[in-house]
């Protein structure tokens, strides 16, 4: 069942014209170069200033959707980690519903294991602790599609690991999760990778598929070698000094 | 603590209202009518114009630091004060306006120039250096530009006219007056009120707000046009006055615990505190000649700013 229906996203100087479906309970992956356009992408779906086309969500037009109901569609999680002002953990979950709801709020703050800080202002919180405040506020009002930036940047291992059980269990329950991702060893957990550079989706497959290909290696200029991470063509990058 | 709050702000307007009680005791065994008079016509719109400049001084100061994601962001030093003395001073002594109410819009229109010009020169979310330095630079040159044009003024007499309400006087306004700034004002802060929920959603950036279907650029422009009419209205009738409109959202804040929209409605209320208790400072001194309202203000405040610059350097080293 296709729950996001993308048409045309485009951002002027960032992202080409752009098409993209996904099916609800889908785990996508978007990687690729810095600069390549995965933030760009999730920008546009999301709707945020500046981007170009049209996206439906199970039929809806998103531009078209009233505030109340926009929550209910999507939630955007962006790479920035800034809060600026000296709001508790709690109540930057809240932010994330349109009125409050406490025991949904709990069931967040449980998740994220976050009991001991939910009444600490997050900016006194640690990078990877305000990640956790933040994502749980982008999931608190269960959003048909999750667009996420860079989630598991700052993260300890053991979060690594435990966000990513989380958006398996958010796509298992049918919301479709977009994930921009740097840290390639876990692209094995996800359902569907985009490879993104140069402003333009490049490849789209699974993600062994995809790891395995020459465009893969050429995009990222990177080789796989020895089971680790090599850099390509080392020769022509020091004669290009 | 809500409560104490509500009660010190009408304890705080009963004592400006009523104070001193000698004038109106006596004046009611003459005549009852007379110290009717006196309250109505004298007192009220004092009252009136204190609470209501200290109340927009903290809704506008509470809006333009959550659209500047920054504690000292403030209409005093966003150049927005000056430029309102500034436009009320080309209004008053060069094109001739008297109509007060014709008056707060040269103050309004003066705001809201400068204002303008910050977003222009510093940008929305600007760092804290960069702010200060471009909202220093336009309230010099805002001031320079108001002392040129008074002292070029037709009337020989403007300078020592202006000496009287640019820094803050709320002595001998009419009704009328006060109710020009007020009234424009009052619309403008209702409309900033109604946007509580925007500026707090917007504590998570821009693009987040953006997501939740928010136009984060529209809300600027609203709120930095709310705050110039507002702040702009104001100073047309009672000068420009510092500091409360930087200190009051941070107490305000503290209230709202920490959400920068919500924190508007307790910010007004502890704007006016802060002015009601200004002004009778400024009545209770006995000097021959009244001081500037913007000079108890800025001698009290200079220490609390000072205090917020310290303790946000302290978290930005921590």
């Amino acid at each position: 069942m296709t729950s996001l229906f993308a048409r045309q996203l485009a951002i002027a100087g960032r992202l080409r014209p752009t098409d993209l479906d996904v099916d609800a309970g889908e785990l996508v992956a978007l990687i690729g170069p810095n600069g390549g356009g995965k933030t760009s992408l999730l920008r546009s779906i999301a709707r945020i200033e500046g981007a170009a086309g049209t996206v439906a969500i199970d039929g809806e037009d998103v531009d078209l959707a009233p505030l109340a109901r926009r929550r209910q569609l999507l939630s955007f999680l962006p790479a920035s980690r800034d809060v600026a002002w000296p709001i508790s953990a709690r109540d930057v979950i809240a932010l994330g519903l349109d009125r409050p709801d406490a025991e949904r709020i709990d069931e967040l703050i449980h998740l994220f294991e976050l009991e001991k800080l939910s009444d600490r202002p997050v900016s006194r919180l640690s990078t990877g602790e305000r990640a956790r405040v933040l994502a749980a506020r982008a999931l608190v009002g269960n959003p048909r599609i999750l667009l996420l930036d860079e989630p598991l940047s700052n993260l300890d291992p053991y979060w690594v690991l435990r966000f990513l059980d989380i958006f398996e269990t958010a796509a298992a329950s049918g919301q479709a999760v977009i994930v921009a991702l740097h840290d390639l060893t876990q692209l094995h957990r996800f359902d569907r990778a985009l490879l993104i550079a140069d402003g333009k989706v490049q490849m789209d497959d699974v993600p062994a598929g995809l790891m395995a290909s020459e465009r893969f290696e050429e995009v990222f200029r990177i080789r796989q070698s020895a089971g680790s991470w090599a850099i390509r063509n080392s020769v022509d990058r020091q004669s290009s000094l | 603590m809500r409560l104490l709050i509500v009660a010190l702000l009408l304890l705080g307007a009963a004592a400006h209202l009523l104070l001193p009680l000698g004038p109106l005791r006596e004046a009611q065994m003459v005549d009852p009518g007379l110290a009717d008079l006196i309250l109505v016509e004298l007192r009220l719109p004092r009252t009136l114009l204190v609470l209501g400049y200290g109340a927009v001084l903290g809704v506008s100061g509470a809006a333009l630091q959550a659209i500047f994601a920054n504690p000292l962001a403030s209409p005093d030093i966003s150049g927005a004060s000056s430029g309102a003395a500034l436009g009320a001073v080309l209004g008053g002594y060069w094109l001739g306006v008297t109509q007060p109410l014709l008056l707060a819009a040269c103050g309004a229109v003066g705001a809201l120039a400068m204002l303008g010009l910050l977003v222009a020169l510093a940008g929305r979310r600007a760092d804290t250096a960069t702010l200060l330095l471009a909202g220093l630079a336009i309230a010099l040159a805002a001031g320079a530009a108001t002392s040129l044009a008074l002292a070029l003024a037709p009337s020989p007499f403007a300078f020592y006219d202006a000496y009287d309400w640019l820094m803050g006087n709320f002595a001998d306004r009419s009704l009328a007056q006060a109710a020009a700034a007020l009234i424009p004002a009052s619309f403008a802060a209702l409309l900033l009120f109604r946007r509580a929920r925007a500026l707090d959603l917007i504590a998570l950036g821009e693009d987040v707000a953006a997501s939740l279907g928010l136009k984060p650029r529209r809300l600027a422009m609203e709120v930095v046009a709310l705050s110039a009419i507002a702040v702009g209205a104001c100073v047309s009738v009672a000068g420009a006055i510092g500091f409360v409109g930087l200190v009051a959202p941070v107490f305000g804040r503290y209230l709202s615990r920490g959400h920068p929209g919500r924190a508007m409605i307790p910010a007004a209320v502890i704007g006016a505190i802060l002015l009601i208790v200004a002004d009778l400072v400024v009545r209770a001194v006995p000097l021959d000649r009244a001081i500037p309202v913007g000079v108890i203000t800025a001698l009290f405040g200079t220490p609390l700013f000072v205090w917020l610059v310290v303790t946000m350097r302290r978290r930005v080293t921590a």
